[in-house]
């Protein structure tokens, strides 16, 4: 079975001076799949991230997200979501105004709006939180949030950079519960993240160090493959015999 | 054009719900009005001060009713020796002590000159200077009436002074500009630094720039706000100034109006500008600070005038908009003229907002295109 490619990436090169934080990437993400991405910091994910979601552009290679080239990021970034850890909505405003601005920023109107935001707070049972400020929330409540408003504008993909950092692990459970859900509306989902069990709810996860692609597979084929019993144990297989040569 | 919108009206809820942003915005420009208008006279009125007359003739006692109805000093001792002065400077309610010595009346009359002594505080140096000068133009007028009774064949010099446009010298005229200057230079250039520079502190620029929102779009969207909220600003201190200090704008309201909004987007594109080097929020107001606010309070002609200055601050002033900003206020507010006369200054304004804008329209560009962790 042919399955529909949302992001197709070929030979993705990105230097900054003589330093390549990108050095040949090639890799394919389906629709409807959640794709882990894994490695150190500076192992080049933020910056590969950047590129797909069309704030930097590629030094060499072709790259389409959402069936459009790198070239055009206004319209890669109307079908894209985002979330990261470092900011969660803003703290001054209602969960309500936050839901407002970011539907309103990817060109809802309020028509549209209202009734959506009604059904979420509903699936989340955050009814009686509408008029509440962020900031009086608690983190996780927060962190769930922010991924409901990530996908709020129904886009086809939606990036998450380290979504769970800080979080318990009781909401860590919950969100990923959050994630299968979207993905099984059919959002692809490419996550980043640093906790390696987290790795093994990913359908296909791509491990990189130093700018290169290492290992690329789903979590099972990946642990057989190199004969460890999880994700974690693999990744330190991976990635330090290069360190040491270097 | 709605996506926009959504954002300018996120960042007006920022605005209100933040008290400390609505002090900077509007109560600091009523509480510089007021305790500028108010406490910080630069003029003089009922200026406590001390008589030692030693004469106690007709001349003397004529002088110091004179002296004491008049508007500037209110006299608070008559004195009886020298012993008596140093301890009446030190209990702070006098600002000068006028000696006269007994020989006073008599000389005067029969020479047609006499000496007096003023001693004045000179521990508050402008004041001395200004109650000297007021003294002896108050006993000049009394001895030019004297000598005009005595001798009227000889024919007497007599200045007559009109100070024009600010008949009373008040200091108000001079101060109210300043503060327009001062106030539009905060709330426009150190606000919008700061705000923008928020956004990238708390990471939630990441997020804007990855919607469909285009980086200038964001840019105006984060600077409307401030540009709309600086106006009103503008119009709340000039209706202060008129309904609390009796100050009218001269010229035209409209060009006034006008070149505040110019000012305005000078302060505007200087902010982004500054948003762009700084990556904290202290930064943004420290840079703020200094860069804008001292030259500002310092070298805009606003408090001390430029023409006092050695050349080199007076060249200095020429970069600094503030110094072509007060001198157009003050030309319409004061003086009342049109463009005709501020065309020249307005120009200038117009060239250094074009650079701004240029310069920190680059700025942001390399910034995204170095991409920021």
């Amino acid at each position: 079975m042919e399955k529909e490619k949302v992001i197709e990436v070929q030979d993705l090169v990105k230097n900054f001076g003589t330093f390549v934080a990108n050095d040949h990437l090639t890799f394919d993400v389906y629709r409807g799949e959640i794709f882990g991405f894994l490695g150190a910091n500076g192992a080049g994910k933020t910056t590969a991230i950047r590129i797909l979601c069309g704030l930097s552009r590629p030094t060499s290679g072709s790259v389409r997200v959402a069936g459009i080239d790198a070239s055009r990021p206004e319209e890669i970034k109307k079908r894209i979501g985002y979330m990261s850890q470092r900011f969660s909505l803003y703290e001054d405003l209602t969960v309500t105004e936050n839901i407002e601005l970011y539907g309103g920023i990817y060109g809802m109107t309020m028509k549209e709006i209202r009734p959506r935001t009604e059904m979420l707070l509903k699936r989340l049972s955050f009814t009686e939180y509408g008029d509440t400020l962020i900031k009086s929330l608690p983190l996780g409540l927060r962190q769930k949030l922010a991924f409901a408003v990530a996908v709020f504008h129904d886009p086809e993909i939606v990036f998450l950079d380290e979504p769970t950092s800080g979080v318990d692990p009781i909401t860590r459970r919950q969100f990923w519960e959050m994630i299968y859900e979207t993905a099984s509306q059919g959002i692809t989902v490419f996550v980043t993240t640093h906790y390696m069990d987290e790795a093994e709810y990913c359908d296909r996860v791509t491990i990189m160090n130093e700018g290169r692609i290492v290992a690329l597979d789903t979590p099972a084929n990946l642990r057989s493959k190199y004969g460890t019993t999880s994700v974690e144990e693999l990744f330190v297989k991976i990635t330090r015999p290069q360190k040491e040569k270097a | 054009m709605k996506r926009l919108m959504a954002f300018i009206r996120k960042e007006f809820l920022h605005i209100f719900r933040d008290y400390r942003t609505l002090i900077i915005l509007f109560g600091i420009p009523a509480a510089q009005i007021l305790i500028f208008g108010y406490a910080v006279r630069t003029d003089l009125t009922n200026a406590g001060i001390a008589v030692l007359d030693n004469a106690h003739d007709e001349i003397t006692a004529e002088l110091i009713t004179k002296l004491d109805a008049s508007e500037f000093f209110d006299v608070k001792y008559h004195l009886d020796s020298y012993n008596e002065i140093d301890p009446a400077f030190k209990k702070g309610t006098i600002k000068a002590a006028i000696v006269f010595p007994g020989d006073f009346g008599a000389r005067l009359t029969r020479e047609g000159s006499a000496a007096v002594s003023i001693i004045a505080d000179g521990s508050e140096a402008n004041n001395a200077n200004l109650i000297v000068g007021y003294t002896t133009a108050i006993l000049n007028d009394y001895s030019a009436g004297l000598t005009k009774q005595v001798t009227s064949s000889v024919p007497v010099i007599n200045a007559e002074v009109r100070m024009f446009f600010n008949p009373n010298l008040k200091s108000h005229f001079m101060f109210v500009p300043g503060i327009i200057t001062l106030i539009l230079i905060l709330t426009s250039a150190l606000m919008t630094s700061v705000t923008i520079v928020r956004e990238k502190e708390f990471g939630s620029m990441e997020i804007l720039l990855v919607s469909p929102l285009r980086p200038w779009q964001i840019i105006i969207g984060k600077v409307a706000p401030y540009f709309f909220l600086s106006l009103v600003d503008v119009i709340v201190i000039l209706l202060m100034a008129w309904l609390v200090f009796g100050l009218p704008v001269q010229g035209s309201v409209a060009l006034l109006i006008a070149e505040c909004m110019l000012y305005i987007l000078l302060g505007l594109s200087i902010g982004i500008l500054v948003s762009t080097s700084a990556n904290k929020m202290e930064n943004a107001i420290f840079i703020s600070f200094i860069a804008l606010m001292l030259p500002t309070l310092l070298l805009s002609g606003f408090i001390f005038p430029i023409e006092n200055m050695p050349k080199v601050y007076d060249y200095v002033s020429w970069f600094l908009p503030p110094r072509w900003f007060v001198e157009i206020i003050r030309s319409i507010m004061i003086k009342g003229t049109g463009f005709v006369f501020i065309w020249k200054e307005t120009m200038i304004l117009v060239i250094m907002t074009l650079f701004f804008m240029i310069m920190s329209a680059r700025r942001f560009k390399i910034r995204l295109e170095e991409g920021e962790k």
